[in-house]
């Protein structure tokens, strides 16, 4: 009696854990048939802020969640900046993780734009995350990150012959 | 012949932070597609758009192949005075638009 219902556990858990292995390979197996290579956002931004501390606030960086389609997607960066002229924003800069160039779009501005509030709309390859990075007038480096899934990538589509 | 559209307001009261809202009628080819016969598409984008005011470059960005189809860009300026926003994109293949807009400031 004992054995019987040791075997029916050790059935239905080897199962449960097939059924398991099953549900994550496939996925995986799938993301890596789809994605590209990972850019080299790092070193980019590495070069950017060279080796002042990149802090992560002041920085809000607005983009869906959740994106339909990858070929139009908006992107708002805000900062949160008084923008005179001892204290401005002097540049934003958008960088992507997975697509072909890590490099998204750079914005230079000053005190004059009264207010630190830039708007876009951009491409995504690939579910991934965006780094927003703000370069102050005093010279410090401010991020957000934000992680998006994409279901219809672009870049990736090849044209009608 | 490039088409851009612009949204400016025509006027302003002295120190009001306006919004302007920019688009450029443009393909923006990454240079990563391919056709059908495996055959690379060269890059053809819009790499910079500045805006000035009275001639003084108030905004600038530089773009990438990551920017969508027809770039549409918002930013705001603080109205100094009244006169000219001058809007000039411009890209590969020699790419350039220009358009102008008066703003009076009261």
């Amino acid at each position: 009696m004992q054995h019987r219902s040791r075997r029916r556990f050790l059935t239905v858990a080897g199962g449960v854990t097939a059924a398991a292995c099953v549900t994550f390979m496939v996925p995986a197996a799938r993301a890596q048939m789809v994605r590209t290579p990972l850019n080299n956002m790092p070193e980019v931004i590495r070069s950017l802020v060279g080796t002042a501390t990149l802090n992560i606030g002041k920085v809000k960086l607005d983009i869906p969640p959740l994106v339909e389609n990858g070929h139009l997607v908006p992107l708002t960066v805000r900062v949160d900046s008084p923008m005179t002229e001892a204290n401005h924003v002097k540049s934003i800069h958008v960088f992507t993780e997975r697509n072909p160039l890590p490099e998204m779009a750079t914005f230079r501005l000053g005190p004059r734009a009264g207010r630190a509030q830039v708007t876009t709309r951009v491409r995504l390859a690939d579910t991934q995350n965006v780094v927003a990075i703000a370069q102050m007038s005093d010279g410090s480096y401010w991020s957000d990150t934000a992680f998006l899934i994409v279901t219809l990538a672009a870049c990736l589509e090849e044209l009608p012959a | 012949m490039a088409n851009v559209r612009i949204d400016v307001p025509k006027t302003a009261k002295r120190g009001d932070i306006i919004d302007i809202k920019t688009l450029a009628a443009h393909g923006m080819e990454t240079g990563f597609r391919r056709t059908h016969l495996g055959v690379p598409i060269p890059r053809d984008i819009i790499t910079t758009f500045v805006c000035s005011y009275n001639g003084i470059e108030v905004f600038r960005a530089e773009l990438y192949p990551s920017i969508s189809a027809n770039p549409f860009i918002q930013f705001s300026t603080v109205a100094t005075e009244s006169g000219m926003l001058e809007f000039k994109w411009s890209g590969d293949n020699g790419f350039t638009a220009t358009e102008t807009a008066r703003i009076d400031v009261t």
